[in-house]
């Protein structure tokens, strides 16, 4: 491609509402890897909570909303596995029988990339010059993995960052208990499942968890910070980006952290 | 009870938007496909010649906890029973199946085995029959009900010996329900051949992970299966 | 229809739970049955295929369901057997009622069915002076214990060998109180022993159906233990009991299926045995039943035949579902409430039942999509969850604040501009609230989450706040 490609960032709720670095981390990798980054006003949710909880009118009006946003762009990013799952997968199943939408659903889903996949498979990206000191474990959201096949990508990239060392989580590919309004409409189920998790986190002696879905990340960051546990949570598009010197999720600023 | 064969039929019909059954179209493609009986995909394993087929149904079987052994005749299979009873602690009486593969052997000259051939009853502890096949595939014995077959004798029994002749070994199960066919089959109808009433499909000996998973043999069928393959037949 | 406590799901969900017996149990089977699962499918590099196949197979016969349910009705009959209709699990009792008093049964023998559980057959049965006899060892435990099956499978697997024991003690009275029974092997032995002597006594044999034949007429078991071959070849009579959509074309057909059932569910190539009965014992043949019915049940199948569940009567029954589902692992099947637990539960119960009675089913999933991942006839299972969803959206069955809540959400969230104005001071809020710690312990209307964890703070602005007053990354 001769001309840098043009791509829309999908920022999805919670980056944009509780951790804007991984935002910025995304702008970074892509722009470091040859993007022109833009991000569209008109966007707030790829519509999974109503999706989820069989609201078919609000998320199909959601869809349209971002599809007409998004378009017009190269490619459209999202660091998240679910959330580009949703845009990839289901508004094209959203919109199927809608003679206007059908095709424009089909357009942006067949453009649209979770962001570490985006940088593997699409831009072809080999290595990322980056550094990270310390023992790192790696956590497979569901969507990410099961909808759009991530699992190779982040681990490829994580393998060459310098200086980490990244050690296999068991039952990595088990859900880790958030599913959305499933965590709090059924707490004591998800708190069984995530605690599980977080048990099997901190047996790995890792000193962070990394994960590409905020949702995910949150939630195990908050069962291991209730639990007392010594574990830093970050997205792993912090570290790729190198973008570290920030708290870990649900760290206060002045926690020690260095990298 | 012909009431609700048609209520169900309604609304499964109903369902299936339609007024009433299909048309003849459709019924002919149908009844086309059940008489064709077409095979599906039959796993790659199985294209092996007789004696890897032979070989592959040996590995499967004792994968299974089934024991193997072979003999170079008929004539041999009354000793090595007899052998294989006292070499696992096992009384000599038999129940066995009255049927002609097992006719040919010679159990009269071994003076140990008691045989009665027949229904076994609670107190049998050891069985005898042939098996009209075995598939190579799950390492599997195939055995049909009949009058010289009584199924329980698959069964009841601790122990079961199966009396194999090498040549029985087929590939698949795809390959027993066209010898089923075939061999009953109506020449001139051209009708095929009907199943038996009971078809067993054995493979290894009865088994339960009831309790915490833990394998355990023998939980109502026979604990032991003991398959003596005969190389000669 | 059996009793379903479905609606109490959550207060079932919370009690499992807390029993720490059952999590020790859970946490023994697992492994075994997810692990076994793969290395079934590794060594069949065909297994893809078959699925695919499978699938298609349940896809064609649905379709055509009445001609396949007349051809198989008239080869059953050919073969000397009955065939009867069941519409509801009442018609289904009455059936296998008149078929017991007509042989004057005072035991039915029973193989593992979980039709007989879904029309409540047992309690019939006693409630007429007839023993039901589970032989299925699980079974059996668990008929000991008055309690119900908590896996299509495995029906004891939320005990562990010391509660097996217990009831062994406390129901074979007439064995020395003395003896050693704590090992699987003794506890086997004992039940083995029981039952065999069992096996002798009844006029009536039930099984339930893997599969039914509409090419020969045949029903097909899988069992492991040989039980249902037991109870099938002595007693006088044998009735299958099925429901409609156990139906396949042809042998080759069910055999294909056969190929996918077993590994899908405990990982083994095939089970112990697979038996294919065709009609009552034929002339001359030794043993074998001298009566032979089939009670081919709907009780609400039809219904869903036609409607975007329909891809749910492709089920084989294999549990591979709920082995692999992390809901199911940490709840087990007890707090499912009814006959059918896990994904395949969350979304049959609903069809059966109504949504309205077993909503919190299909509810109580993240997705995460390792069931349809492991299904082999590759049924969409969150799919399906969620179409139950939307139904119960429809029907406003949701809870109302919850659905108050989401339809605030989605006000905002198409909105933009207000969603960017309202968002930017909550987070700040919530930023400056939780800026000490990095996290909040306890947030108004987030009970549900801090619950059990803590709410990491946001950073502060937004990230569209901040990019649009053009702050951009290093």
């Amino acid at each position: 491609m001769s001309e840098a490609p043009r791509v829309a960032l999908f920022v999805t709720c919670l980056v944009d509402l509780f951790r804007p670095s991984v935002g910025f981390a995304a702008v970074k990798l892509m722009q470091d890897a040859g993007c022109t980054v833009e991000v569209p006003e008109a966007q707030t949710c790829c519509g999974q909570p109503a999706y989820n909880s069989g609201d078919r009118k609000d998320t199909i009006a959601i869809a349209k909303q971002v599809i007409a946003a998004f378009e017009g762009y190269d490619y459209v990013v999202a660091p998240s596995g679910s959330c580009a799952g949703m845009i990839m997968r289901h508004y094209p199943e959203l919109l199927e029988k809608d003679p206007e939408w059908a095709d424009r659903a089909q357009g942006l889903g067949s453009r649209t990339h979770e962001l570490v996949s985006f940088l593997t498979d699409v831009l072809k990206i080999e290595h990322i010059d980056a550094a990270f000191d310390g023992t790192v474990t790696y956590h497979d959201s569901c969507s990410g993995l099961r909808e759009l096949g991530i699992h190779d990508q982040p681990r490829k990239l994580l393998a060459d960052v310098e200086g980490l060392h990244l050690r296999e989580l068991p039952d990595a590919n088990v859900c880790c208990g958030f599913g959305g309004t499933f965590c709090v409409k059924y707490p004591d189920i998800s708190n069984r499942m995530v605690g599980n998790k977080a048990d099997l986190i901190v047996e790995t002696g890792a000193e962070t968890l990394l994960a590409g879905d905020m949702g995910c990340l949150m939630n195990m960051a908050g069962k291991l910070q209730r639990d007392g546990a010594n574990v830093r949570v970050r997205h792993v598009a912090e570290v790729l980006a190198g973008m570290t010197d920030t708290p870990a999720i649900g760290e206060a600023p002045d926690d020690g952290v260095t990298s | 009870m012909s009431n609700d064969r048609e209520t169900v039929l309604s609304s499964l019909r109903r369902s299936l938007g339609r007024d009433g059954p299909v048309d003849e179209d459709t019924a002919a493609k149908l009844r086309a496909r059940m008489v064709g009986h077409a095979r599906n995909t039959v796993p790659a394993r199985t294209a092996l010649d007789d004696e890897g087929l032979v070989e592959l149904f040996q590995t499967m079987a004792e994968k299974v906890h089934a024991t193997v052994s072979h003999v170079p005749d008929m004539s041999d299979v009354p000793d090595a029973i007899g052998e294989y009873l006292r070499g696992e602690n096992l009384p000599s009486e038999i129940v066995m199946a009255p049927d002609e593969t097992l006719d040919a052997a010679p159990w009269a000259d071994n003076a140990l085995l008691e045989i009665r051939r027949g229904v076994p009853v609670e107190s049998d502890q050891v069985s005898v029959t042939s098996a009209p096949a075995a598939v190579a595939e799950t390492g599997t014995l195939a055995m049909f009900s009949g009058p010289a077959h009584p199924s329980t004798l698959n069964f009841i029994p601790e122990t079961h010996v199966v009396v194999l002749p090498k040549g029985r070994v087929v590939k698949s199960y795809e390959d027993v329900w066209d010898a089923i066919r075939a061999q009953a089959a109506d020449p001139e109808s051209g009708r095929d051949g009907q199943l038996p009433r009971t078809v067993n499909f054995i493979t290894g000996p009865s088994r339960s992970g009831d309790i915490e998973q833990t394998l355990l043999l023998g939980a109502h069928g026979p604990r032991r299966l003991h398959i003596v393959i005969v190389d000669g037949e | 229809m059996s009793v379903s406590t479905t609606r109490n799901f959550k207060a079932n969900a919370a009690e499992q739970l807390a029993n720490e017996t059952l999590r020790a149990a859970l946490t023994k089977s697992k492994g075994h049955f997810t692990d076994s699962r793969a290395i079934a499918a590794e060594n069949l590099p065909e297994f893809e295929d078959l699925r695919d196949q499978s699938r298609d197979i349940k896809d064609h016969t649905i379709e055509n369901l009445d001609f396949y349910l007349e051809a198989y009705e008239a080869k059953v009959k050919e073969s000397g057997g009955h065939v009867h209709w069941a519409r509801t699990g009442e018609d289904a009792r009455n059936i296998v009622l008149e078929i017991c008093k007509s042989v004057d049964a005072k035991a039915v023998n029973k193989g593992k069915s979980m039709i007989s559980e879904e029309c409540a057959i047992n309690d019939m049965l006693e409630a007429n002076g007839i023993r039901a006899v589970e032989t299925d060892l699980g079974e059996y435990i668990i008929q000991l214990r008055g309690e119900t099956p908590s896996h299509i499978i495995a029906p004891a697997v939320h005990l562990t060998k010391g509660q097996v024991e217990e009831s062994f003690r406390e129901n074979h009275t007439h064995l020395d109180p003395d003896r050693i029974l704590e090992e699987p092997p003794t506890l086997l032995d004992e039940a083995r022993t029981i039952l065999r002597q069992k096996y002798f006594e009844a006029e009536v044999g039930m099984t339930g159906a893997n599969l039914l034949v509409a090419e020969t007429g045949s029903s097909i078991i899988v069992t492991n233990e040989g039980n249902g071959d037991l109870s099938q070849l002595i007693p006088k009579v044998h009735i299958v009991l099925a429901s409609i959509e156990k139906i396949v074309p042809t042998l080759e057909d069910a055999t294909t299926i056969l190929r996918v059932l077993a590994r899908s569910a405990t990982g083994q190539e095939f089970s112990s045995y697979t038996t294919v009965s065709t009609g009552p014992k034929r002339e001359g043949d030794p043993d074998g039943p001298e009566e032979y019915h089939v009670i081919l049940l709907d009780n609400g199948r039809t219904d869903m035949i036609g409607t975007e569940f329909q891809e749910m009567l492709r089920c084989i029954r294999c549990g591979a579902c709920m082995n692999h589902c992390p809901v199911y692992q940490s709840v087990g099947g007890h707090a499912y409430g009814w006959v059918y637990p896990g994904p395949m539960g969350s979304v049959l119960s609903p069809g059966l039942l109504g949504v309205d009675e077993a909503g919190h089913l299909p509810n109580a999933s993240t997705f995460c999509g390792r069931c349809e991942e492991v299904c082999p006839v590759r049924i969409p299972l969150p799919k399906l969850m969620r179409n139950w969803r939307e139904q119960e959206f429809e029907k406003h069955l949701s809870p109302g604040a919850a659905r108050l809540g989401l339809g605030l959400w989605s006000f905002f969230a198409r909105r933009p501009k207000l969603y960017q104005l309202v968002t930017g001071i909550q987070m700040r809020v919530l930023a400056r609230a939780g800026r000490a710690r990095g996290r909040l312990s306890s947030v108004p209307l987030a009970k549900g989450w801090t619950k059990y964890r803590e709410l990491p703070a946001p950073e502060g602005r937004t990230f569209q706040s901040r990019w649009k007053s053009g702050e951009r990354p290093q």
